[in-house]
């Protein structure tokens, strides 16, 4: 795309796409961390994603600022305008996002040392990393203008849906079967919901790059998110 | 990314007030409009932006035969005014500037009193059959004009004496007086402060829907705060039209594209 006239607003406009993929990349580091500390057990790891979340909100608050002052001193137009609110409103997205994955690394303590035993724990990790990659995707569809890859994350939003209806149901009979591990699948449960919304978020973020990269709103779609009543 | 292929817009409008088909103006061997057709409405604001020298102007003054005053310009197409053209034989010129009249980038009042400021074109197309008839009119266009507070108690001051926001509003308030159906404006607020200038705005905002206004602005704040409908002009063509709102938040067409967002040129 050709330069702004004024040198100025092609810098800002630079800054906050580099701000934003850093936060894509830190949100999705702590996704892919929260699920192995809970894999390992590993503490650690999961104290240092909580303590990382601070960045990503700290991100946040400068997305804000820039896009306030952008808006202030360039009165962006057209694709430029679309650009700079898709920023503000995947920010705070991804800042929820990042939230999840601290909610999971807080868990890793609370769920007993004999976990390790508890067998819907290996469905996790790859519903974890297809939410990841949907993360990745649609800030990377964000950097690139990239309109079709944004579409093909939203499509995949019903992959991690599908996984998290599988991941309650195996709690659910694990639980029947093994009340003492209650208290462990009930965390675990909460887990997948997490995972499951970071799925969704990820959608999110993916229309708001279609709409930055096209000016156009996708049609409504089914959302599958939760649970049917008859689940 | 999606293609912007489109094509551009909707030249047409319902029930326009002014159409123009296939305008081409050539001053002299020079062609500054290439073939433009448009609607113009009642119920909107319509502002033609572009960079400078695009033709906005020499566009804007075809609508009521400005052009005829400068000899190597030359008109073709067809322009109509409720359906009836312009350019025809039978067309008093006089008269059309009075149903079609303009607002120039500096207030030119006449060095007279603001009261025959406003009182001058009435007079001269016998709008009012007494003193008090015309009191009624200068009255009433300068409400309308949204100066009568500022001046009902000097109204034999010099119209030259006013500030240069009051002048354009005066000037606004000269062409309402003979109740015309179309206002032009070129450029009416690049003479003007911030504060002048908003006034401006906000009378167009006033009078919008009474008359149908064109104006012309070089400021695309402008173009996107006081206009319903935008149309983009670069090198003597009309590149895009649409509801504003549109054009400012997804323009179809590239070159639009790169204007509005300052990468032009
Ligand atoms: N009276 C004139 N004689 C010759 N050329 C003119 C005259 N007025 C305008 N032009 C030329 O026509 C083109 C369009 O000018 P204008 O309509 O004033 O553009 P804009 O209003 O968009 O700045 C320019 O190239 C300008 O130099
Ligand atoms: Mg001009």
């Amino acid at each position: 795309m050709a330069e702004h006239t004024i040198k100025a607003f092609d810098e800002e406009i630079d800054r906050l796409r580099g701000l934003i993929a850093e936060m894509g990349g830190r949100a999705e580091a702590a996704i892919e961390n929260a699920m192995l500390a809970l894999q390992r057990q590993d503490k650690t790891l999961a104290a240092r994603v909580v303590a990382d979340d601070k960045r990503i909100d700290a991100i946040e608050a400068e997305v804000e600022k820039l896009v306030i002052q952008v808006i202030a001193l360039r009165a962006p137009m057209a694709n430029d305008l679309r650009d700079v609110i898709a920023a503000l409103k995947i920010v705070s997205v991804v800042e929820r996002i990042g939230d999840y994955a601290k909610n999971i690394a807080k868990r890793v303590p609370l769920i007993a040392t004999n976990t390790r035993t508890l067998e819907p724990i290996a469905l996790l990790p790859s519903m974890g990393q297809v939410a990841g990659e949907m993360v990745h995707d649609a800030l990377n569809a964000f950097a690139a203008r990239d309109a079709d890859l944004a579409l093909a994350v939203i499509e995949r939003d019903t992959v991690v849906d599908d996984f998290y209806n599988s991941v309650f149901r195996t709690l659910v009979t694990f639980m029947v079967e093994n009340p003492k591990t209650i208290s462990e699948c009930a965390h675990l449960l909460f887990v997948a919901k997490n995972i499951e919304r970071i799925g969704d978020h990820a959608t999110n973020v993916a229309e708001m790059v279609y709409y930055a990269a096209t000016g156009q709103t996708l049609p409504e779609r089914e959302r599958g998110a939760d649970l049917q009543p008859e689940d | 990314m999606t293609p912007m292929t489109e094509e551009q817009t909707n030249l047409t409008i319902d029930n326009p007030k002014m159409s123009a088909r296939d305008v081409k103006v050539f001053y002299g061997e020079k062609q500054a409009i290439k073939g433009v057709s448009i609607d113009v409405g009642m119920d909107h604001v319509t502002a033609f932006i572009g960079p400078s020298g695009c033709g906005k102007s020499t566009f804007l003054r075809t609508l009521n035969r400005m052009n005829d005053t400068v000899a190597s310009a030359r008109v073709e197409g067809e322009i109509t005014l409720d359906g009836e053209n312009i350019y025809a034989p039978s067309m008093d010129v006089v008269q059309l500037r009075a149903r079609v009249g303009m607002v120039f980038q500096k207030p030119n009042p006449f060095p007279k009193s603001i009261y025959e400021n406003i009182a001058y074109g009435p007079r001269i197309h016998g709008l009012a059959a007494s003193k008090a008839d015309m009191d009624v009119i200068v009255e009433k266009s300068l409400r309308r004009a949204g100066l009568w507070d500022e001046v009902k108690d000097r109204l034999h001051d010099s119209g030259t004496a006013l500030s240069g926001g009051q002048q354009q509003r005066l000037c606004i308030g000269r062409a309402i007086a003979v109740e015309p159906e179309v206002i032009l404006m070129d450029e009416p607020c690049s003479a003007l402060d911030p504060i002048a200038t908003a006034k401006i705005e906000e009378l167009i905002h006033e009078l919008r829907g009474r008359y149908a206004i064109v104006i012309v602005t070089h400021n695309m704040q402008q173009a996107a705060r006081v206009s319903q409908r935008t149309a983009f002009f670069h090198l003597g063509d009309l590149v895009e039209y649409g509801v504003t709102s549109d054009i400012f938040t997804n323009p179809r067409q590239e070159r639009t594209k790169d204007y509005i967002t300052g990468r032009y040129g």
